[in-house]
C-alpha cells in the first residue's frame, strides 16, 4: 500500500523536475526557432516556430561569410587561444605543484602561499596597467604581446596558474611519496618520476582542471578585449559576437544565428563528453 | 644530503614564476602605483607623472556614479548569492534522488554553464524585450507584459532582477555539480538510519544533509560571493548599465555594477588614474569579503 503511494509521488515529482528542465533549456529553444526567420517574423513573432526552416541556411551563410564575425577565423582564434592556453596551464602548474609539495623549505611554502593569495586580485586591477606594461616590453625588448597569440596565452598562464597551482597541489598531497622514494632507488631522475610515475596519477585533476579552465577561456570577454582589441585579425567568438551585435543593433534574426553558431561547438563538445566531464567536475569539487 | 632547491626545483617552477610575474606582479604594482598619480592627465598633455596623493580616492567617493554602484553591486550580490545557491541546492536534491532520467537532467541544467554571460547576455535581451511582450500579447492573462511601459529591462528593479535572474541561470549548473558531489558523498546508512528513526525529508535534509555537506556551503558560497561581485560580462550585454535613473543630483545608469564602472571610468571617461584607484577599493573589498566569509564558514564547519 505505501509503496505504490511513494511510487505515485516519483511520477508526480519526475513530471515537475522534467517541466521544469524544459522551461530551464527553452531559451535554447528560442535561439533555434529565431535563428530560422528573417528579420521581420523574427520581432512580429518571436514566439512561433519558424515557417520555413530552410531560411536557417541562409542566415548561416550570411554569418559564415560576415566580415565582422569571420566565423572561420574566429573558429581558430578561438580553438588555438584555449587549446595552447589550457595545455601550458597543465603542464607547468602540475609541475610546479609538484616540486611545491615535495619541496619542504620555507623557500617553497611561501612561493605557495603568493601564489594562493594572488587569486583574490581582480583583473579590473591589472586591466589598464596590463596594457601599458605589455606595450613597454615591445618597445624596449621588442616583443609583441599586445594582439597577438603569445601574448594573450601567456597572459591566460598567468591568470589562471594560482587556482590551477592550488588544485594540483591539493591533489599530489595526497600521493605517498615512497613510490617516488622507491623510484629514486631504482635510479629513476626527477623528471622521470615526474613524467613518467606522477603524471599518470594526476589524470582525474587533469581532466578537472581542462574542464573548469576550458569553459573560463573559452567564453571569456574582458581579457582578450583587452589584449587583442576590438577589430583585430585574431578574434575569439565572444569578441566576435560582441562585434557583430554592435555592428548589426537589433537585428535579432542574424544576433540569434550568430550566437547559434557561435555556442554550437561548445555544446556539441560538451555533449560527446559530458560523462567524462560531469565525473571530473565532481571528482575535483571536494578536496 | 641532496640540496633542497635544486635545478629541477627551478626548472620547473620558472614558466609560471615568469607568468606570476610578468602578468600579475609587476601590472599589479604599477596599478596601485598609478593610483596615486595623475596618470591619464599626463599622458594626455605630455606631462611628468606627479604623485597626487589620495586625490583620486577622493574624487571616487564624491562620485556619485562610485557610489551607487558600489551599493547596487551590494544588493545585486546579496540576492545573486541567495538565488544560485537556493536553486542549485534544489536542483542537486532533485536529481540526487531515485528520479530516472536524473542523469539527463544534470547535464540539462550544467549547459547554460558552458556559454560565457557576454552570449547569455545577449539571448536574454533578446527574451526579455521581444519574447516576453509577444507572450503578453498572446496570453490573456499575461497582457501585463505587452505593455511597453512594463519591459523588464526599462526599470531599475526589475533590470536588476533579470540581472540576477541570467546569472542563476548561468552559474546554478555548476554550483549544483559540487552539491552534488557533497551529497553523494553522504554515507548511505546515516540517511537510512534517520529514516528508520522515522524522520521525514524536510528533518533529514536539515539534521543529515546540511551538516554532511557543510564543506561544500564553504566552497559554493566563496565562488557565487566573489563571482557575483565581479559580475562584468552579462552586465555588459544585457543592460549595458542601464536603464538611467537620478542619483545625487546628476543622471546616472541604474544597473552598472562596479566592473563595469571601472571599466567604464577607465575607457568611457578615459580617466585611468581614477579607475586605477576604484579598482584598488575594488580588491581591498574582496580581500575584506575573502577574509571573512572562510572565517566565518570555518567556525560553522566545526560547530555543525
Amino acid at each position: 500500500m505505501k509503496k505504490s503511494g511513494n511510487t505515485k509521488n516519483l511520477i508526480i515529482f519526475e513530471i515537475i523536475i522534467a517541466f521544469i528542465f524544459l522551461i530551464y533549456l527553452y531559451p535554447f529553444l528560442l535561439i533555434l526557432i529565431n535563428s530560422a526567420k528573417d528579420s521581420f517574423a523574427v520581432t512580429q513573432s518571436p514566439l512561433k516556430a519558424p515557417e520555413n526552416w530552410s531560411r536557417i541556411f541562409v542566415n548561416i551563410a550570411k554569418i559564415w561569410k560576415d566580415q565582422n564575425i569571420n566565423y572561420p577565423s574566429s573558429f581558430k582564434s578561438s580553438v588555438i587561444i584555449t587549446s595552447i592556453s589550457l595545455i601550458s596551464l597543465n603542464v607547468f602548474s602540475s609541475q610546479a605543484a609538484w616540486v611545491l609539495v615535495r619541496t619542504k623549505s620555507k623557500l617553497s611554502s611561501a612561493i605557495f602561499l603568493m601564489f594562493v593569495a594572488a587569486m583574490v586580485i581582480p583583473f579590473q586591477i591589472v586591466m589598464v596597467p596590463l596594457l601599458s606594461w605589455f606595450r613597454n616590453i615591445d618597445s624596449v625588448l621588442g616583443i609583441k604581446l599586445l594582439r597577438t597569440y603569445g601574448g594573450i596565452i601567456f597572459a591566460y598562464l598567468g591568470f589562471g596558474m594560482s587556482l590551477t597551482i592550488f588544485m594540483f597541489h591539493g591533489f599530489i598531497k595526497a600521493i605517498p611519496v615512497s613510490l617516488e622514494e622507491a623510484a629514486t632507488i631504482d635510479g629513476c631522475s626527477k623528471p622521470q618520476i615526474f613524467y613518467l610515475i606522477i603524471t599518470p596519477l594526476l589524470s582525474p585533476i587533469h581532466a578537472t582542471v581542462l574542464i573548469l579552465n576550458g569553459i573560463w577561456i573559452w567564453n571569456d570577454y574582458l581579457l582578450p578585449l583587452m589584449i587583442l582589441g576590438k577589430g583585430n585579425k585574431i578574434q575569439t567568438f565572444p569578441l566576435a559576437v560582441a562585434n557583430f551585435a554592435g555592428a548589426y543593433v537589433k537585428q535579432w534574426d542574424l544576433i540569434m544565428t550568430a550566437i547559434l553558431m557561435a555556442i554550437i561547438p561548445i555544446i556539441i563538445f560538451f555533449l560527446i563528453l559530458q560523462r567524462y566531464i560531469i565525473k571530473g567536475m565532481t571528482a575535483g569539487s571536494i578536496k | 644530503m641532496k640540496k633542497k632547491h635544486d635545478l629541477i626545483f627551478w626548472l620547473f617552477l620558472t614558466p609560471v614564476l615568469l607568468a606570476f610575474l610578468f602578468v600579475i606582479v609587476i601590472p599589479f604594482a604599477i596599478g596601485i602605483f598609478y593610483s596615486f598619480t595623475n596618470w591619464s592627465a599626463s599622458a594626455r598633455m605630455n606631462n611628468e607623472l606627479q604623485m597626487v596623493g589620495l586625490k583620486n580616492f577622493v574624487e571616487s567617493f564624491k562620485d556619485p556614479t562610485f557610489s551607487y554602484s558600489f551599493q547596487i553591486t551590494i544588493i545585486y550580490t546579496v540576492l545573486n548569492v541567495a538565488a544560485i545557491n537556493t536553486i542549485a541546492l534544489l536542483l542537486a536534491l532533485a536529481v540526487t534522488s531515485k528520479l530516472k532520467f536524473r542523469n539527463i537532467y544534470r547535464v540539462g541544467f550544467f549547459i547554460p554553464n558552458l556559454i560565457g554571460g557576454l552570449i547569455l547576455g545577449y539571448i536574454w535581451q533578446f527574451l526579455f524585450n521581444n519574447a516576453l511582450p509577444d507572450l503578453g500579447e498572446t496570453v490573456p492573462f499575461l497582457s501585463g507584459l505587452a505593455d511597453p511601459d512594463n519591459l523588464i529591462l526599462s526599470k531599475i528593479h526589475t533590470a536588476l532582477g533579470a540581472l540576477v535572474t541570467v546569472s542563476t541561470w548561468q552559474y546554478a549548473g555548476y554550483i549544483m555539480m559540487i552539491y552534488i558531489a557533497a551529497i553523494e558523498g553522504i554515507p548511505q546508512e546515516l540517511q537510512e538510519a534517520a529514516k528508520i528513526d522515522g524522520a521525514n525529508f524536510l528533518e533529514r535534509f536539515r539534521a543529515v544533509t546540511v551538516p554532511m555537506i557543510a564543506q561544500a556551503f564553504t566552497v559554493t558560497l566563496f565562488l557565487t560571493l566573489v563571482n557575483s561581485f565581479k559580475q562584468f560580462d552579462v552586465n555588459v550585454s544585457l543592460t549595458s548599465g542601464g536603464p538611467s535613473t537620478i542619483f545625487g543630483g546628476i543622471p546616472i545608469f541604474g544597473t552598472e555594477l562596479l566592473a563595469l564602472n571601472i571599466y567604464n571610468t577607465a575607457f568611457i571617461a578615459n580617466n585611468l588614474a581614477e579607475a586605477q584607484a576604484r579598482a584598488v577599493v575594488f580588491f581591498l573589498v574582496l580581500v575584506i569579503i575573502s577574509i571573512i566569509q572562510v572565517r566565518i564558514n570555518k567556525k560553522k564547519e566545526v560547530e555543525l
